[in-house]
């Protein structure tokens, strides 16, 4: 079959309205999530589907997208999704977070602020951010109903009895204007303040069938008690490239006698502050 | 210097080229045709028909050649092929009471209206690995030939169901309770996503196209004492229906193909509950295919989901919990979702790390603090 046998962006254009609608509906009702009849897409179910299928309705020819995935453009599955939209919506791509218009993400929101008129779209495995602690569907959904969330508290309250800190590192879970506890993805803690945002942001789980939203501006609270405020972590080094302190780091091993450095984990944040001549200590003189 | 790691799609690129080369194999070996695979891997196409969800043996093959034998693989091309076709409509529902059988079989009853017939059955073969076929040239003998070609040329009788004598009699429940569900188009799981509590006939549409080997060990959990449904196979059959379609500009159906099935339906024992007299029950199980081990596990699966209507008690096994079985069933979102962990991980890996650090350096002045 040839590429000219698909749709623009794979899905045919009833598929793409009901996914519009669910999103729509995900716009209207921030932090709720809306079941969606998810198709099966040419890449496996935890792969990116959901962000796909979302990313696909969104699309419109003049669009300019930007896929990253554990913050680099250039990891194996952002290549794969590029190329894959590259192919089946011929849009123009970028690596650029300024000058894109939308931006499918695996796990990290960018470093440079997001604007108005973007989409950031979410890849999301697991929705229910009470799943771990409630495995039926059809109980979290009545707790979400009922604006149930004591169990939440509990889980974080017993964290801090045991360790001390609240032991959830990333999918830290947040509020959203004061009404649905959210699983942000699994992006780090370090980038839950990033998700009060100018930019729509887009949650797409494919395999769980799930689509929800965040309008621009939405008041997202991570979860916290008053005596043990949220505390978004960062590796405590510069950047070995670029010497940035305020970027979420990558740890990366350089020999088997424990040498290791940090870089920045957003290749377009790295990259773009070595050409404005920000150095680090690895940096090439 | 340091230079991070980039090439991601030169690898990518490089790992198709050598997985095209990896699926051809040895190029002096002749290369498998289409029709081939079709021919004399016929039990590996029914499967990929049932769980891919669409009746097209040619594809199918092709999905085997391409994903080199594994069956989930060729699944999922299927899958991911059939969602992209446009829907025309609902067929009506097949008439399984006028299959042309191949194979039909009772355990309960020792002579049945139609006959027992075995037709192309492992089930008395000595499992001996036959050197013969090693020599390449397996061609069934004239035996075979005869063995087949009474039953095949005579007009078939028809063969009615074996439930519909204990029907008759009115010791087993009635095939369906729902009463709409023969007029009214099923939901499609395929289109909406899906809702629980589920229906009957929705659930029976999800186990139709669920894994075979999550549905057997369920099945075999259920004859194990988990949920222990008893289960007599009243009839298995397999065979050729008929698909026909309501056509509104004709005003009349008209059959637009035929297709094998695998049908089983099971009796199972029932003492009676605080709604219910004593009767038989039911468990039903319906595939594309030749594909009786998947039919009969459906059926058992089936009967076990039922214990609410029928007013039995949950017993905490997971063949009862609707929720479990539909929700991990499908072997395309399983082996999706098992699989992806191989991605990289390292931004919520790393956080990880920095909060075991934190937490040991916190345990470590912690235990100083102390002395």
């Amino acid at each position: 079959m040839t590429e000219a046998a698909y749709n623009f962006a794979y899905l045919d254009e009833q598929t793409k309205r009901m996914i519009r609608r669910a999103i729509l509906k995900g716009l209207a009702v921030p932090g709720y999530q809306v079941p969606f009849a998810s198709r099966e897409m040419p890449m496996p179910y935890g792969w990116g589907t959901g962000g796909v299928q979302v990313t696909a309705a969104t699309l419109v020819p003049e669009d300019r997208l930007k896929v990253i995935d554990q913050g680099a453009d250039d990891t194996t599955n952002a290549v794969s999704i590029r190329k894959f939209f590259q192919r089946t919506a011929g849009v123009a791509t970028t690596e650029a977070t300024r000058e894109a218009t939308v931006i499918q993400t695996r796990h990290r929101i960018p470093e440079t602020p997001l604007h108005e008129d973007q989409i950031l779209v979410y890849q999301v495995p697991i929705p229910e951010p009470l799943r771990f602690l409630e495995p039926r569907e059809t109980e979290t959904r009545k707790m979400h109903a009922l604006e149930e969330y004591g169990l939440m508290h509990v889980k974080l309250y017993e964290d801090i009895a045991r360790h001390g800190t609240i032991a959830t590192a990333y999918a830290y879970p947040v509020k959203v204007e004061g009404r649905y506890v959210m699983d942000p993805s699994p992006i780090p803690r370090f980038d839950n303040p990033k998700l009060e945002s100018p930019a729509i942001q887009l949650f797409g789980a494919g395999r769980e069938q799930r689509i929800y939203a965040l309008p621009p501006h939405t008041k997202v609270v991570s979860l916290d008690f008053e005596d043990h405020p949220f505390d978004p972590s960062r590796a405590d080094h510069p950047c070995a490239l670029c010497g940035a302190t305020d970027s979420y780091m990558d740890e990366v091993i350089t020999d088997d006698a424990g040498g290791r450095m940090f870089l920045c984990s957003d290749t377009d944040y790295c990259s773009t502050r070595q050409k404005k001549g920000h150095r680090g200590t690895e940096s090439a003189a | 210097m340091y230079v991070a790691v980039k090439g991601g799609e030169r690898a990518i690129d490089s790992a198709h080229a050598w997985l095209a080369e990896e699926r051809r194999g040895a190029p002096d070996v002749p290369e498998l045709s289409i029709a081939q695979i079709r021919e004399q891997q016929g039990l590996a196409i029914n499967r990929v028909m049932a769980e891919g969800s669409l009746f097209d043996p040619d594809l199918a093959a092709l999905a085997i050649k391409q994903a080199r034998g594994d069956l989930i693989e060729a699944i999922f091309l299927i899958r991911a092929y059939r969602t992209t076709l446009p829907r025309f409509g609902a067929s009506r529902p097949v008439d399984t009471a006028a299959m042309a059988c191949d194979r039909r079989i009772s355990a309960t009853f020792k002579d049945v209206p139609g006959g027992q017939v075995l037709g192309p059955t492992f089930d008395y073969t000595h499992r001996l690995l036959d050197f013969a076929l090693a020599a390449e040239e397996g061609t069934p003998g004239d035996a075979a030939d005869e063995a087949q070609g009474a039953d095949r040329n005579a007009d078939p009788p028809r063969k009615p169901h074996v439930l519909g004598f204990l029907d008759r009699d009115g010791l087993i429940e009635p095939a369906s309770r729902e009463p709409d569900l023969a007029h009214s188009a099923p939901a499609d799981l395929t289109r909406e996503p899906l809702e629980l509590p589920a229906s009957r006939a929705l659930r029976l549409q999800a186990l139709a196209r669920a894994d075979e080997g999550f549905l057997l060990g369920l099945a075999y959990s259920t004859q194990r004492g988990y949920a222990r449904n008893h289960a007599f196979v009243g009839e298995l059959r397999i065979g050729t229906v008929a698909v026909e379609m309501d056509i509104p500009e004709l005003g009349f159906a008209i059959e637009i193909g035929e297709i094998t099935m695998t049908e089983c339906e099971t009796v199972n024992q029932f003492t009676g509950s605080k709604s219910e007299p004593p009767q038989f029950t039911r468990g039903y199980g319906l595939v594309f295919g030749q594909t009786e081990r998947k039919a009969i596990a459906m059926a058992l699966v089936d009967r076990a989901l039922r214990w609410e209507e029928l007013g039995e008690d949950f017993v905490g096994a997971p063949a009862q919990d609707a929720e479990f079985v539909l929700s991990h069933a499908d072997n395309i979102q399983a082996t999706g979702f098992l699989e992806h962990i191989k991605l990289p991980h390292y931004v919520d890996f790393q956080s990880e790390l920095e909060l075991v650090r934190k937490l040991r350096r916190d345990a470590e002045t912690g235990a100083e603090g102390a002395k």
